[in-house]
């Protein structure tokens, strides 16, 4: 394995800014790693051949004051690219080559990067294992049979695997932050409306929002000052002036009040956890930030809430994969409704359709109140414990997931053990705030933890300030013995 | 005649029946961009040409309001004396159908832009307010055109997300009639607007119509059909009439009438079930998640409000005052804002009385036999003003105008250049009709003398006799002051 490929993307990017190497060595070495890929099954497309032709036009004529200077990208496969598959890891779109580029994409491209390929998925993003994709699970490259966390399962596999130097990924519940917590790399979702929906295959529109996964926190902070920006064929879209988060990225966070919530303690949780916990509060009290007990009381409803929003929403979402206008149709059935009927049968997965049935009877006329309504209710609540407990501390710690890495398979029968897995990311999304995980340790068996820091709207700043210098303490070293090259 | 008499009744066997008739008219809002999308609203074009990909529901596309078809339903509900809602909600209506492509139409349902209003209809009654219950936004859906292919369905996206307004009235409407002049009025208030054309054939105006019965009296209403998509006058009063009359034989055979959705057959002339109250789409409303409520700017709405030009009532009264017109004709001259524009254009010029007189005769008459409108008349508002002056400067007589006027109907032509080219001027030389009479009185002295000794009745023959002798073309009115002179 190329030494280059462990290199940070901030690093690769400052060494093709010198001139020291070249985006065609960089991108050869990335799908050299690639090529070994089978057992990860992190991609779904690979664009070497476009990627390289992409590097040649470079280094031809390079352009050295973008903030991803021909740099190779892979990103997740729910973010249409220009002429280039784009399944959602799902069978109805097995085929779909959309002809628009996403507003995410686009910026990265803009920035001077370009795409190595698509990455599996969760079927429509609803997965937390990478199981629910119908290209097959991909397995996290800390050890075989385990899986990466979903649903961008396949960005955090690639990505910690030495795939593709960061990529991008989108979180609804927590789908960017926990494959990140279990994978041993760094993931931030940002506050709802920083970064364009626009040519995102959506799944709960309110909840979805692109972040950047990376090796670091400095790459992350690159990353995400090149996806961030105002769109305004996004209607939910914040229209605010661009930030440099890289530029300003600072250890310094002397005197930042960082607040620990009790109800993050929950029961039956591993003693690594909250040893992992602990250790991190430790570390930011050394780095001169202030400890603060706060209470965010309605965390307890968060994963019934959003298990009502999310579906309902997602319900609608997908009304448009008909076999009307593109993507799967089946061949049977003998007028509309059987059409209908046969091609989302066929085409959608089961946690999909189990998802597409909750949300259907969540919004059916007579439930909607008791389901929907209330549910939107408890989001307020959410909203308003968080900005409660702003007024009284800068950023909040908690663990990122209630548990290690699993097994394929343990879960998949068990849909409420599953979803379990969202426990404390969910609250974020819910309340719209921005919140990134870092890995902070390893279980008893070397599995990665990640530690989640949730900020204030638009205060990602801050947040990877914090995360920068936690970071630094934490030195977390994480060694592969590459099982899936063998 | 007492109101009693005009009243609006079925008389069943057993007792006089009141039909109640509440509309929702959909209007498509003017606008050159669809409510979501920058494609195209042009009607008539190739079918599949005016799609983007957020109206063929690609993924990942994202609808973005358009600014100016809010601004155009404000508009409008300031035009229905309506309460402007500065805070709406869009939500989606959730149902499959084959030329929905997102599985939803985006509407508005709990929080619509326009509450209550009211607009005043003109009935040979006297003046009727008619309530109206909301104005909201929603976007339309395509088109499935079943007869293309014995075995197939073709769908035509291009009406997909174009912007329309539903219009819902209160249930006030009580007869064919006034559902007619209700429609004509709200068709006449946007077209003044400029916020719909309402061109009825290209479907920029349809309707719902809700029709129920009760006896005559009773103040509860009774259970209502609701028949879909009715898209001329004519074809909403001939289903109204059907529907209540239904009603009425069911209610007095001891059945009851059930709540339903009902479609109108315009070739059999009838309504038949369409589906039952139990099977109604559950819709599954929702707020949109892509698009954030609308706050309209209090600004805005008052910009609109001062913007805001004569709508018919303030015309009709600036007509009868200004222009002293009947309120019967001031109403007809109000009626499209093209015709008062007509009018108003004639009487820059010329004579008031004949302008009217014009318009509403002769011009309409016209119309009526070619079937066209009055924008599409070639007798244009200036050329109709140069008759009106040739009369009124007595260069042409008003019989001959009529001529004059079979000709510019057909041909558009110049009136002058057809009076000139004909050589239809009067004879308004006195000496030339001096002349003429002279040689009449001569020619029928005995006449001359019995007029003298007092057959007054004689004058009338003795002008006929000098209009004939000139061809029709003699000045009536020195005609008849020479006449009086000679015979005295």
């Amino acid at each position: 394995m190329s030494e280059l490929t462990k290199k940070s993307l901030t690093e690769i990017a400052n060494l093709i800014k010198k001139k020291e190497i070249k985006s065609e060595e960089v991108t050869q070495s990335f799908i050299k790693n690639i090529e070994k890929d089978k057992k990860l099954n992190s991609f779904i497309t690979k664009c070497s051949e476009s990627a390289l032709k992409k590097a040649k036009d470079f280094d031809k004529k390079p352009k050295l004051d973008n903030l991803l200077p021909g740099i190779p990208i892979a990103v997740k496969d729910l973010f249409c690219t220009s002429g280039v598959k784009t399944t959602a890891g799902s069978k109805m779109l097995e085929n779909f080559i959309p002809n628009y580029e996403s507003t995410i994409t686009n910026n990265l491209w803009n920035e001077g990067a370009f795409l190595l390929g698509k990455l599996n998925c969760d079927e429509y993003a609803m997965g937390s294992s990478n199981e629910t994709s119908y290209f097959g699970n991909v397995m996290n490259p800390i050890a075989e049979n385990t899986v990466p966390g979903g649903s961008s399962g396949g960005s955090a596999s690639a990505l910690a695997a030495d795939l593709t130097p960061a990529t991008i990924g989108t979180d609804t519940g927590g789908s960017i932050r926990q494959p990140a917590s279990f994978t041993g790399t760094v993931g931030l979702k940002p506050t709802y409306g920083l970064c364009s929906r626009w040519g995102i295959v959506a799944f709960a529109s309110s909840l979805d929002q692109a972040g950047p996964m990376t090796r670091n926190v400095e790459d992350c902070a690159l990353m995400l000052e090149a996806m961030a920006g105002f769109d305004e064929k996004d209607s939910t879209s914040i229209n605010k002036k661009k930030e440099n988060y890289s530029k300003n990225l600072t250890d310094k966070i002397k005197g930042l009040k960082i607040g620990i919530p009790k109800e993050y303690r929950v029961e039956g949780m591993p003693k690594e956890i909250d040893k992992l916990w602990e250790n991190g509060k430790k570390i930011l009290k050394d780095s001169g930030a202030e400890i603060v007990d706060i209470s965010l009381p309605n965390t307890k409803y968060a994963l019934p809430a959003y298990y009502i929003v999310a579906p309902a929403e997602a319900s609608s979402n997908l009304a448009r994969y008909d076999g009307v206008k593109y993507g799967f149709r089946s061949s049977k059935g003998n007028n509309l409704i059987e059409m209908y009927e046969n091609t989302r049968s066929e085409g959608f997965g089961d946690e999909v359709k189990r998802r597409i049935l909750i949300g259907t009877y969540v919004l059916s006329s007579g439930y909607y109140d008791a389901y929907y309504l209330k549910a939107q209710k408890v989001r307020q609540l959410i909203k308003n414990d968080f900005d409660q407990a702003f007024k009284k501390v800068d950023t909040i710690l908690t663990p990122s997931t209630p548990s290690s890495a699993f097994k394929i398979g343990e879960k998949k029968d068990d849909p409420i053990s599953m979803y379990l897995n969202d426990i404390f990311t969910v609250p974020v999304n819910l309340a719209g705030i921005p919140a990134i995980s870092i890995p902070a340790g390893h279980d008893n068996n070397k599995f990665p933890l990640g530690l989640q820091l949730i900020g204030k709207p638009l205060d990602e700043q801050k947040l990877l300030n914090i995360a920068f210098a936690a970071e630094k303490k934490i030195n977390f070293k994480q060694t592969l013995n590459r099982w899936w090259e063998k | 005649m007492s109101e009693k008499s005009e009243k609006y009744l079925i008389s069943g066997e057993k007792g006089k029946w009141e039909v109640v008739i509440g509309l929702e008219v959909h209007a498509q809002v003017t606008s050159n961009s669809k409510l979501f999308s920058g494609s195209s609203t042009k009607f008539g074009a190739e079918p599949n040409t005016q799609v983007s990909l957020i109206d063929s529901a690609f993924p990942g596309m994202l609808p973005v309001i358009n600014e100016y078809c809010i601004q155009q339903a404000v508009k409008t509900g300031l035009g229905l004396n309506a309460k402007i809602n500065p805070y709406s909600v869009f939500d989606r209506k959730n149902y499959f159908y084959a030329d929905l492509p997102q599985g939803y139409q985006i509407s508005q349902y709990k929080n619509p832009i326009v509450g209550e209003g009211e607009i005043t209809l003109d009935l040979p009654t006297g003046s009727k307010k008619v309530g109206i219950e909301r104005l909201h936004l929603e976007q339309d859906a395509g088109k499935s055109i079943h007869d293309l292919d014995p075995s197939s369905t073709f769908v035509d996206l291009n009406r997909s997300g174009v912007a329309l307004m539903e219009i819902v009235s209160k249930p006030d409407l009580r007869s064919p009639d006034e559902v007619n002049a209700y429609v004509k009025k709200l068709r006449s208030i946007m077209r003044y607007l400029g916020t719909c054309d309402g061109n009825m054939q290209e479907g920029s105006l349809r309707a719902d119509v809700n029709v129920s019965v009760r006896k005559e009296g009773d103040t509860k209403l009774g259970t209502r059909c609701e028949i879909k998509n009715v898209n001329s006058i004519k074809f909403m009063q001939m289903a109204i009439i059907y529907e209540a009359k239904r009603q009425v034989e069911l209610l007095e055979s001891g059945k009851s009438i059930d709540q339903e959705t009902r479609l109108f057959d315009t070739k059999k002339n009838e309504t038949r079930s369409m589906r039952s109250k139990e099977d109604a789409h559950d819709y599954r409303y929702f707020p949109d998640p892509d698009l954030l409520p609308l706050n309209l700017d209090k600004k805005l709405i008052e910009k609109i409000k001062k913007d805001l030009p004569e709508l018919p009532d303030e015309k009709k009264e600036r007509f009868i005052k200004e222009h002293s017109l009947t309120p019967y004709e001031a109403n007809v001259l109000v009626s499209e804002k093209e015709i008062s524009n007509y009018f108003e254009e004639v009487i820059k010029t010329s004579d008031k009385k004949l302008a009217k007189n014009w318009i509403m005769g002769d011009l309409f008459a016209s119309l009526n036999e070619k079937n066209i409108s009055i924008s599409e008349s070639p007798v244009t508002a200036k050329k109709m003003a140069q008759l009106i002056d040739s009369i009124s400067s007595g260069v042409i007589s008003g019989r001959t105008a009529k001529e004059v006027f079979e000709i510019m109907k057909e041909t558009g032509e110049d009136p002058k250049k057809i009076i000139e080219s004909k050589g239809l001027q009067q004879k308004s030389d006195p000496k030339e009709l001096e002349k003429i009479i002279d040689k009449i009185l001569s020619d029928n002295q005995d006449k001359a003398e019995q007029y003298k000794s007092g057959k007054d009745k004689l004058f009338g023959f003795f002008v006929g006799q000098v209009m004939k002798e000139s061809g029709g073309k003699a000045n009536p009115q020195l005609v008849n002051e020479i006449l009086k002179k000679k015979l005295k």
